[in-house]
């Protein structure tokens, strides 16, 4: 017990910056996948052949293969087959993970804003139209905001679920929480053998998980004044 | 002279001709009801006059103006055919209200944005805001709503649901209201209140275009009946002319069955 008391405040330090890490990563990878994930689901439902093609096999590919996968090909490939260093240190396996992270999180998005736009009937433009708005106006006034109340619950699933993928990023040895908590099995500073902090990270994505629950959950609820 | 003209009109889906050669004219003032059997071509004729639909031939005329020519493809600009609906009010069968605004809301919000392109909107934001809130309350009172003005549309029943659509419709002051089946998705009571608002307006001389299912109302309110069959005007007249005294053998097989019933 007494070991314990002593070990708990260099552990905490230690994976409160690796939370800092994960935080970094979850924040990074939401404010890039919200937005491209719009972009392709416009791909997607494009009457352009090519383009809505080209943005189906993408979005199959990438939901069709693990993300680790995806984070080992994105952190090895340039070095290993193409001789070139892209990833240097902390900040290139950041970035590297960064970039996997928001391509994967992009293609799930994309498929749920695809249902939350092809959700709202078309009676709603058809009303608008009628009513001399412009395609710009009947957007923003009339179906937007329907979108989004459709496309709140599914996002937060994913929100969620990204929260506990970024641990994936350990593949790539990025300083994450659980490569914080791993540190303490192998040793370091002056702790080895501990296998409790490894356990103990999943405290910190709990209560992350209920903070955003809490916050998504009154989003959701602040949208059902209409249905 | 008339305020609608339709000369020729026709459209088709793919291979299926869903219009064919539709002429009529309606005064102003005036009630036409449109009959038949569903896949006439009804609901389509509505949707080519409000521009929900583009037709393959033929030409509409408005007060004179000619607002569509097959023959002219200047008059289909994107930019145009904006303007040009605002002739036209269409009230849906499934009501389209905006599920995110309230009552008031939803016969506001056309106006305001029309608004927003007068050249004085920024002076006199509040005092134009102030019009078009008072003329929708109005709109609303005269449907019997003033106590359902800042409901949304899931709080209301159906009959109101339409009733606010028909006031949104009637906020833009159209030259000719359209009603594609106002009240076939209704239940026989919320029926009654939304053709006694219909009937008022037709008591007023709005002008309106028709199209329903209930004869009776349609014989009682209309000033001319267009029966359509297969994409075609079969019988045009006035209300016993059509209901009483139909020409053709379709016309009469089609009403046998409200008769009888």
């Amino acid at each position: 017990m007494e070991l314990f008391i002593e070990q708990f405040p260099i552990v905490i330090h230690s994976l409160n910056i690796g939370f800092i890490q994960t935080l970094k990563l979850f924040f990074v990878t939401l404010l890039g996948a919200i937005p491209l994930g719009l972009l392709i689901a416009f791909g997607s439902m494009s009457r352009f052949r090519p383009v809505s093609y080209l943005m189906k096999i993408i979005v199959w590919i990438i939901r069709g293969t693990p993300l680790m996968i995806q984070l080992l090909i994105i952190y090895y490939f340039p070095g290993l087959v193409l001789n070139v260093t892209l990833w240097v240190g902390e900040e290139g396996r950041f970035l590297a993970a960064s970039i996997g992270f928001i391509f994967n999180y992009a293609c799930y998005f994309s498929e749920i804003y695809r249902g939350g736009i092809q959700g709202v009937p078309h009676g709603q433009e058809e009303a608008g139209l009628v009513l001399g708005m412009t395609k710009s106006q009947i957007f923003f006034r009339v179906t937007l905001l329907q979108m989004i109340k459709r496309i709140v619950p599914p996002m937060s699933n994913e929100i969620i679920t990204l929260v506990k993928d970024t641990s994936l990023a350990r593949i790539i040895a990025l300083q994450e929480i659980i490569w914080a908590g791993q540190s303490f099995m192998k040793g370091s500073q002056g702790i080895s053998g501990a296998i409790w902090p490894l356990f103990f990270t999943a405290v910190y994505y709990l209560i992350f998980n209920g903070i955003l629950t809490v916050l998504l959950g009154r989003l959701e609820k602040k949208l059902d004044y209409f249905r | 002279m008339a305020i609608l003209e339709v000369e020729h009109l026709s459209k088709s889906f793919e291979q299926t001709e869903v219009l064919k050669d539709i002429t009529f004219s309606l005064e102003k003032g005036h009630v036409l009801s449109i009959i038949g059997s569903s896949g006439s071509g009804k609901t389509t004729l509505l949707r080519c006059l409000n521009f929900l639909e583009n037709p393959g031939g033929g030409v509409i005329r408005v007060n004179g103006e000619t607002l569509f020519d097959a023959a002219d493809p200047s008059t289909m600009q994107e930019s145009q055919i904006r303007k040009k609906r605002l002739h036209f009010g269409l009230v849906f069968q499934s009501f389209n209200l905006f599920p995110q605004y309230t009552a008031l809301g939803n016969v506001m919000l056309a106006k305001e944005l029309l608004a927003k392109a007068q050249p004085d909107y920024k002076a006199r934001k509040k005092e134009i805001h102030g019009e078009i809130q008072a003329e929708a309350e109005d709109l609303l009172r005269q449907m019997g709503l003033a106590d359902r003005m800042n409901n949304y549309p899931h709080q209301l029943s159906g009959g109101q649901c339409q009733r606010v659509a028909i006031a949104r419709a009637l906020a833009l002051r159209p030259d000719i209201l359209c009603f594609d089946e106002p009240t076939s998705a209704l239940d026989p009571e919320l029926t009654g209140e939304v053709l006694k608002v219909i009937r008022g307006l037709a008591d007023e001389e709005t002008t309106m275009i028709i199209v329903t299912h209930e004869m009776a109302f349609a014989r009682d309110v209309s000033s001319q009946v267009i029966f359509m069959d297969d994409g075609r005007i079969l019988e045009h007249g006035t209300p016993s002319e059509v209901f009483e005294h139909p020409k053709e053998e379709r016309t009469k097989q089609f009403l046998s069955r409200f008769t009888q019933g």
